[in-house]
Order: C-alpha cells, then structure tokens, then sequence
C-alpha cells in the first residue's frame, strides 16, 4: 500500500534492495514522464511537427509487417468469419423475421390510414360543399366497432356527448346519410344504420317531390321507398333525398336535402296501394371509417 | 539472444498481431488483447524494470502504428508493466494463478484508467461502451490467452529478478 513498509524476511539485504528499489523507481518515473512528454507535445505540436513526422517514419516501417500478418491471418479470419456468420445465421433469421413481421404491420397501418385520409378529406370536401346543410355543424368521428350478430345494423363510433353528440344525431359519410345516433355515452356513440330494421326516414325524390319512407329492403344494404302513392311519378335513376318534414310541434329527426339513395327499379301492382320502389344507398354500408355526426349549430359545442 | 532482444521481439510481435489481426476479430463484441497478456507474462517472469520498460516500448509502437496520440498507450502499458512485474517480484511468480489473476485485475484496472485518460485528454468517450460493450467479453477472452502466452514467456524468458520474500503486495512503489 501506499506509504506502507514492508516487511521483508531478510533485513541484511536491504542497502542491495535498497539502490534497487531507487533504480526501479527512477526507470518508471523516467518512463511515465517521458510519456506524459510525449503527449503533451503530441498535442501541441502542429502537422509535420518531429513528433507526427516520427510517428509517419515509424508507422512506414511497420507497414510491412503489418501487411504480413494480415497476410498470415487472414484465412483464419475468413474461417472465423465463416463459422460465426453460421452462429450468427440463426439469430439474423430471427431478427429479421420480426423486422419483416414489423414492417408488414407497419405498411397496414399505413394502408389503412391512407384509405383514413381519403374518407377524411371526402367527409371535409362534403362538409364544405353546397349540399351540406347550413344550420348544421358536421363533427368529424371515427368508426370504432361494429356489434356482432346480424340482428344488429350498428356502428360505434368515436364521439360522445362530451363531444356535443346528441340522441337522434343524424350520421353521414361524404356519400350520404348512413343512420341515426341511438346512445350516446361521454365520448363513444351508437349509430343505428338505416339498414337495420328498426330505421324509418321520410324521404323524397328530388325530381318530383313524390314522399314516402324509407326503409330497410330485405336484404343486403339495399332500402325501399315505402308508402309511394301509385299516382306519383318516380322513375329509375331518380335520387331520393330526406324531406326535412316540421309541422307545429313536430320536426323530422332529419334536416332537409340530404341524399340517401337512388331509384333501382319501380314496380306496381293492381292490388298494392303503394308503388314498390327499390333503392341503392348512396353510402357503403359494408366499408364505413369515418363519418360527420350533424350537430345543430345552435347546440354545437 | 539477449534477453532484451527476446522481449522486445515477443512484445513486437504481440503488437502486430495485435493492431494488424485481433482488433479486427471482434468476439462477442470485444476484442482479445494479446499485447497486454504477453506483457503482463513477460513483466511477471522478468520484473518491474523490464516491464516498464516492455510497456513503455508496446504503447508507442501500438501509438505508431495505429498513429494515435502518442504517449497515450506508452503511460498506460508503462505502469500495467511495472505492476505485473511487482507483483511477479514479491509475491506473485511461483503462484499458479498469478498470470491470469494479474491479467484480469490489470485487463479492467487498463479499462477504467484507459477511459479517464482519454477523457481528461478531451477525447469522445462512451463509459458504456468502453466499460461494458467491450470490457466483459475482452475480460474472459484475455484470460483464457493466459495459459498458453503465460507458457510461451516461461519457456522463452528465464526468470530475471529473484523473489523478495515480503508479507504484503507493494503497490505502487
């Protein structure tokens, strides 16, 4: 230790031990010095100094010997290298598995965040357009779920009363009217689809103002136009919209002007009190991500 | 031969294949370092004086060859040289571990003080790297140099400076 004697076995040799301990001492100091020395002009000195230009004349000198174990080595190296890529193999494989399985997942999510961007800026380019109604406010929100079973035409989606969501909130997406806000909880609503069962909207055709109901057609995501008088006119192609009905105390649960579907095929038949008016939904049903929840302006948060 | 002349060529050799061959062969992530074990087995065999000496020497070609700072290399094998040789002096030779129990101690003491040097002499510096990365598979691939190179020296090197029969392991001086 530092500052330590030490004892030693033999006390009659210490004036031997003694000039050798100082010869010892004066080597390693004169070495450390000499390289603290060097060092120190090591960085001081600028290019082309004595100090780099021995380091150049020693280091081209060593060249060759250098060369020659590389030389020497290099089989063994490249057998080295051979026999640890082989253990290494293994774990690339793995590794690269998760990368490729990361990546995958990576490119669907950004899939489906363009097909996102794409409803978005259909649903802004709807909000902005002539057809949006004007004492309406659109809230942009995200469909979350869908409920299992085909008992139940719904969606679930990502804004609530928190948001200024209200029951019987008519739904859109940029293409048309979809459904009706059925529950609604602090931040997530329930959206009924005009193909459930349950939906009913008085509606209009456009070209001739001839009403009726809209309703679920049976089957698929095809609607009915019911309660159409056999004396109206409506012809196929004709696009039928929500007529927006409000009498004293009353006012339909839908805005006025907006579109639903067009006219597939019109039929009647002698003993029908109605015509039988089949409907394609402008919206697709079966691929709904974004909507616009319209919020009264004077009730929009 | 002289002894002078083995040691200085085992050191050059060691230093060769030391810059030229094992820097390069990284294993686990650190790298052997033959240099230091045949410096430590050459100062064990002959003493203080020639491993300081041996380190002195080993650090500036090592600083040469891979023109580096020099001196930097030259301090550091300096003083590992002449505590390998210390011990190796008192009470380390004739023990059979002494070689691989000096090469560990002085294989990390080499790291932390490598380390602090260059980070006094303003170098970029990673403790983790330097500490870690690169510290805990050069430890065990240094000692396992240490049979064989440890074997080498013996036979090549006579033994220099006899045995002082001392009760405590002088340090420093």
């Amino acid at each position: 230790m530092l500052g330590v004697n030490v004892r030693r076995a033999a006390p009659g040799a210490l004036p031997s031990r003694s000039s050798t301990a100082l010869r010892r001492r004066t080597v390693v100091g004169s070495l450390v010095l000499l390289s603290i020395v060097l060092v120190t002009l090591s960085f001081r000195e600028t290019d082309g100094g004595p100090i780099s230009s021995f380091q150049s004349a020693g280091a081209a000198a060593l060249r060759p010997f250098e060369v020659a174990a590389t030389r020497v080595a290099r089989p063994f190296r490249d057998a080295y290298g051979w026999v640890d890529s082989l253990f290494g193999a293994r774990s690339e494989a793995k590794r690269l598995r998760a990368e490729n399985e990361r990546l995958r997942q990576q490119l669907i999510q950004a899939e489906v965040s363009a097909s996102e961007l794409a409803d978005l800026k259909a649903l802004l380019a709807f909000k902005e357009g002539k057809s949006f109604p004007a004492d309406y406010d659109g809230l942009g929100a995200s469909v979350i779920s869908r409920p299992a079973g085909a008992f139940a035409q719904a969606i679930v989606i990502s804004r609530g009363s928190s948001d200024g969501v209200e029951k019987d909130a008519p739904v859109m997406t940029a293409d048309g009217l979809i459904g009706l806000v059925t529950r609604v909880y602090a931040h997530t609503s329930r959206v009924t689809l005009l193909t459930d069962e349950s939906s009913a909207v008085s509606a209009l055709d456009v070209r001739t103002g001839a009403s009726g109901v809209v309703q679920h057609g049976g089957s698929g995501s095809t609607l009915v136009l019911d309660y159409v008088p056999k004396e109206d006119d409506v012809r196929v192609g004709d696009t039928v919209v929500t007529a927006g009905w409000r009498s004293s105390k009353l006012a339909s649960l839908y805005p006025k002007g907006l579109p639903i579907a067009h006219v597939v095929s019109v039929g009647q038949t002698d003993t029908d009190l109605y015509k039988q008016v089949q409907l394609q939904p402008f919206a697709d049903f079966t691929s709904i991500d974004a909507v616009l929840v319209l919020v009264p302006k004077d009730r929009a948060p | 031969m002289s002894d002078a002349a083995r040691i200085g060529g085992l050191v050059f050799a060691a230093v060769i294949v030391q810059v030229s061959v094992l820097a390069s062969v990284p294993i686990g992530g650190g790298t052997a370092d033959v240099l230091l074990v045949v410096l430590v087995a050459a100062a064990l065999q002959r003493g203080s004086i020639a491993g300081a000496v041996a380190g002195f020497v080993a650090g500036l070609l090592v600083d040469v060859a891979t023109l580096g700072t020099m001196g930097v290399t030259s301090l550091l094998l300096t003083v590992a040289g002449y505590w390998a040789g210390r011990y190796g002096e008192t009470t380390g030779r004739e023990r059979p571990h002494a070689l691989p129990l000096a090469v560990g101690v002085i294989t990390v003491l080499l790291a932390f003080a490598g380390l602090g040097l260059h980070y006094m002499l303003g170098d970029e510096v990673n403790p983790h790297r330097a500490l870690v990365t690169t510290l805990l598979p050069a430890l065990p691939l240094n000692l396992l140099l240490a049979w064989p190179v440890g074997r080498l020296c013996r036979r090549l090197l006579p033994q220099g400076v006899p045995l002082e029969r001392v009760r405590e392991v002088e340090l420093v001086v």
